[in-house]
């Protein structure tokens, strides 16, 4: 696989610093104080953690492995690198903006939700996501986005990180099972 | 051409108990050695060119079971047999753990009888040390040796009460009968299923200790040079005892004792993987323990390597390790591993197939094994340079069951005779 | 030869195929169970205790030594993995009937059963149930004979790694009936393939196997001696019939000898775990006072039983699917 920079470690500040904004817009919208933050790992947690700083939020920030929901277990099995998830707050009656780095296909956005209910029954979600690239398989539609970046088909994009973030371009013409991760 | 009559030209005769080795013809007429070397005058017999192959007495196996009478479902005297003489066997000692026991005249002549009826192999029924095998009451020895029983032997249930243990040797003394012993302290073995060691250890199986064995075959030298009686031991496993024995007949007791191929070959490690082809009574030893026998078997302690032939149906090896039955189908791997102790440099050749002829013959005190003149002219006639690769399931044993499958072998039986009759020929000719 | 246990259990990418013994695993894949089971510890704080990982699968229990304990926990972790969960206590009665443990197999499988966990009085019988299962079965050892509790030990890993965050450096003594018992040749091997300084085992010479050093520990014969500066002390279980034979004379001298007490507890490190696989006897292997204090973690051994068993079969599900899709 090939992969070029897209954006650097700039570049993405510049963005979460808007999606901060627009999330800020968004909630005081809504009337919802002090929502509950979840970052999706392994991306998802690290922007999360900037927007955590940047909304000064009261409770700690919640992170989310999904790899016990996904979709996929069975065609590739476990993944060796889990971790718990953490949602150190309840989550029933709450409003939760969940963060994912790159939004592709939405499944890993159906299997965070899926995750979620189990822990309990929130007030709402709000999905933030710093990439929409497109290509969606189910009805997911995000509420916040950083960036929609125009990729050629066979293109896909990535969040690196975490110190320097930043998001760079491969193209391939196989995807292995692996990439699915990021992108699903 | 006459009937009975037969030449073998031009084979290798190795006779070891007349010191032969060299190429030479040998003359059959009515089933017996008629001349070795020339032809005597007029004699005008089919013949069967044996050049560049091993010709030996027929092989004598001192202990394979041939499940006949009451386990047909693993094997029958006529299955057996047949395989038996497919492996160059012309007599075997078949042990008295039949169902019903060998321990009544009836039974021993109804396995004869069946023998004899298939026709491949003298079958040498050893009756039982005890009535029922239970360790308690004297079998009836003098009816069982009328009936051809010229050994009494109690199986794998080792006599646990001393007294018994000498009254039985004193009894079979009395009738010349050879009282053999699977050597085994019943309360040592403590229902283990494998050598007590690193192996058992790891896999967690239950162990037979060393003593096991060592104890028995103490407590029956003890017995030995209190009576005098004669006591052949059966299937040993351990260095300790063939030492042991070593020493018993330097100091001239008359004991003698056999051990099977396997043990020449196999040890705990080969257990490794829960293979219950390799679950064996008496367990398989240490490295050692095999180096021990083979020195044993080189120096002629042990004189006599048996099959320990034990086949089985195929469910009663498909089972966790310990739940098996133990035993291996041994009949066709007893003449290609003794050759491949003399392949790798164990023994010499002539020693080895004295280990398979007379050394057994001596023991059991009979006129097979050997080749000269007058002899029984049970003959195996052997392709030693033919390599073969083992497929259990070609096997002509009812019993599939070796650890040995996939070896590569070399040395086959081509032909097989039992008093003068070819009872085997793997060349269709 | 033990290439081939490696292969019984492993599938060509190293991936575990079932799980029947810690012998040939190397200690990247015991970090890997201790590292996915620590993923699945906050399961059981959720509203809903369960994720649907195997959802649709069938993981059938097959015991036939009767044990609560093991069973339930099993049987937990497997419905916590959404898995749908046959318990049957096979005792006596097939066997007796004359259907054969392969009979048993095949019946089972004909049920399209995706996962066995097994429990056997003989050693290997994991082995042999995994040499026969269908392609895309996986078999999961939960004790045979003497052998093998490989699921039990990997608790104990985990309760170990808990309390002292590393392996290196530790010494671990390991108190009881070694000879009998299959937990502790399973702590062994584990205990020495995560790379702990020194596993000693504390018994009378008739608890012992015959070469009890080719195991890989030290030998003590002497509770004091052995537990001194210890950081971790497991104490086995004594079977009730052991004492019956001539292993051993009687409770009262066992405890005497080699009980664990606050008074011995005291000559191991300040900081020692006390564990124990359970059910306890107490007054025989330890007094009540060692068991509900401070230093024993016997409770949290049970409840993270669960997280590693669900680890462990979620691993095996996952690499029996790879498998079958070749």
């Amino acid at each position: 696989m090939q992969t070029k920079e897209f954006m650097n470690a700039d570049g993405v500040e510049s963005l979460v610093d808007v999606m901060a904004g627009k999330l800020w817009s968004l909630t005081n919208q809504r009337e919802i104080e002090a929502p509950l933050l979840v970052g999706i790992r392994t991306g998802g947690v690290w922007l999360a953690e900037m927007l955590h700083a940047e909304l000064g939020l009261p409770d700690p920030l919640g992170t989310l492995d999904i790899s016990f929901y996904r979709d996929d277990f069975t065609r590739i099995g476990m993944n060796p690198e889990v971790h718990p998830s953490d949602l150190p707050i309840p989550v029933d009656d709450r409003h939760i903006i969940l963060v994912d780095d790159v939004l592709h296909t939405g499944r890993t956005i159906r299997a965070a939700l899926n995750e979620i209910f189990d822990y309990g029954r929130p007030a709402s979600i709000i999905l933030a996501t710093l990439v929409d690239r497109g290509g969606r398989e189910l009805p997911i539609q995000p509420d916040i986005v950083g960036l929609k970046p125009n990729l050629e088909p066979g293109q896909h994009i990535t969040l690196t990180g975490p110190d320097p973030l930043g998001l760079v371009i491969g193209s391939e013409s196989n995807r292995s099972s692996r990439q699915s991760d990021e992108e699903s | 051409m006459k009937k009975k009559q037969l030449s073998i030209l031009n084979g290798r005769l190795i006779d070891p108990a007349n010191g032969i080795d060299q190429v030479i013809d040998i003359h059959i007429d009515k089933g017996r050695i008629l001349a070795v070397g020339k032809a005597p005058e007029g004699f005008d017999a089919p013949s069967l060119n044996a050049r560049g192959q091993l010709v030996c007495p027929g092989l004598i196996d001192l202990c394979a079971h041939l499940r006949e009478p009451g386990a047909e479902h693993k094997a029958t005297i006529a299955s057996e047999t047949a395989a038996a003489a497919s492996a160059g066997i012309t007599t075997i000692v078949c042990p008295p753990n039949t169902a019903p026991i060998i321990d009544t005249p009836a039974v021993a002549g109804q396995i004869k009888n069946k023998a004899k009826k298939a026709g491949f192999c003298r079958l040498l029924p050893q009756g039982a040390r005890t009535r029922g095998l239970e360790g308690q009451q004297l079998s009836e020895m003098a009816s069982l040796k009328a009936a051809g029983c010229i050994t009494v032997s109690n199986g794998y249930n080792p006599l646990a009460n001393s007294l018994v243990q000498r009254r039985t040797l004193e009894y079979a003394a009395t009738f010349g009968l050879l009282t053999m012993i699977r050597p085994e302290d019943r309360y040592l073995a403590n229902q283990g299923c494998a050598h007590e060691g690193r192996v058992a250890d790891r896999l967690g199986l239950p162990g037979i200790p060393h003593a096991a064995e060592t104890v028995a075959v103490a407590n029956y030298l003890a017995l030995v040079e209190q009576t005098g009686a004669r006591v052949h031991f059966q299937t040993l496993s351990t260095d300790r005892a063939a030492r042991m024995l070593g020493r018993a007949q330097y100091d001239k007791q008359p004991v003698t004792a056999d051990v099977a191929i396997h043990q020449l070959f196999l040890t705990e490690l080969d257990i490794e993987e829960f293979d219950s082809n390799t679950h064996v009574h008496p367990p398989l030893r240490t490295t050692s323990d095999r180096d021990g026998l083979r020195r044993a078997i080189r120096e002629g302690i042990i004189t006599a390597i048996c099959s320990d032939h034990q086949p089985h149906e195929a469910d009663a090896k498909a089972a966790p390790f310990p739940d098996t039955e133990p035993g291996i189908s041994g009949l066709e791997t007893l003449l290609p591993l003794t050759l491949k102790l003399v392949q790798e440099g164990a023994i010499d050749l002539s020693s080895a197939i004295a280990r398979l002829t007379c050394g057994p013959a001596d023991i059991l005190g009979l006129p097979q094994g050997r080749l000269g003149l007058g002899a029984p002219a049970d003959i195996c006639i052997i392709d030693p340079d033919a390599i073969w690769t083992l497929n259990a399931s070609q096997m002509l044993s009812q019993g599939i069951n070796t650890p040995f499958d996939g070896w590569e072998l070399q040395g086959r039986v081509n032909h097989t005779l039992l008093q003068g009759r070819i009872v085997y020929s793997r060349v269709k000719s | 030869m033990s290439q081939a246990s490696q292969n019984l259990q492993l599938d060509k990418q190293g991936r575990l195929l079932h799980f029947l013994t810690i012998d040939g695993l190397q200690r990247e894949m015991l970090t890997e169970i201790l590292d996915t089971a620590e993923g699945f510890t906050g399961v059981s704080e959720r509203t809903v205790k369960k994720v649907p990982l195997c959802r649709g699968k069938i993981v059938a229990n097959l015991f036939f030594e009767t044990s609560t304990r093991t069973r339930t926990t099993f049987e937990l972790a497997a419905k916590r993995l959404s898995a749908d969960v046959l318990n049957l206590n096979i005792s006596a009665s097939a066997t007796s009937k004359g259907e054969t443990l392969l009979d048993t197999l095949r019946n089972l499988e004909a049920m399209h059963v995706d996962m066995f966990v097994v429990r056997h009085a003989s050693s290997g019988t994991a082995h042999f149930i995994a040499q026969h299962a269908d392609p895309g079965v996986g078999v999961m050892n939960a004790g045979d004979g003497r052998h093998a509790h490989p699921t039990q030990a990997m608790l104990d890993m985990f309760t170990i790694r808990r309390h002292k965050g590393d392996f290196v450096g530790l010494r671990v003594a390991i108190v009881g009936d070694i000879l009998h018992s299959r937990v502790a040749r399973s702590q062994i091997l584990a205990l020495n393939t995560l790379g702990v300084t020194e596993v000693r085992v504390i018994a009378p010479q008739t608890l012992l196997p015959a070469d009890a050093r080719s195991l890989g520990v030290h030998v003590y014969h002497d509770l004091d001696e052995g537990i001194r500066d210890v950081d971790v002390i497991i104490m086995l279980r004594l079977q009730k019939e052991r004492m019956r034979g001539a292993l051993l004379p009687s409770e009262h001298e066992y405890f005497r000898l080699f009980g664990l007490t606050e008074e011995r507890l005291a000559k191991a490190d300040s900081g020692a775990i006390v564990m124990h696989p359970g059910p306890i006897n107490r007054g025989v292997e330890m007094d009540s006072q060692v068991a509900d204090g401070s230093k024993s973690v016997i409770l949290q051994q049970v409840s993270y039983g669960i997280a590693v068993r669900m680890a462990v079969i979620s691993m095996v599900i996952g690499s029996q699917n790879l498998q079958l899709q070749g």
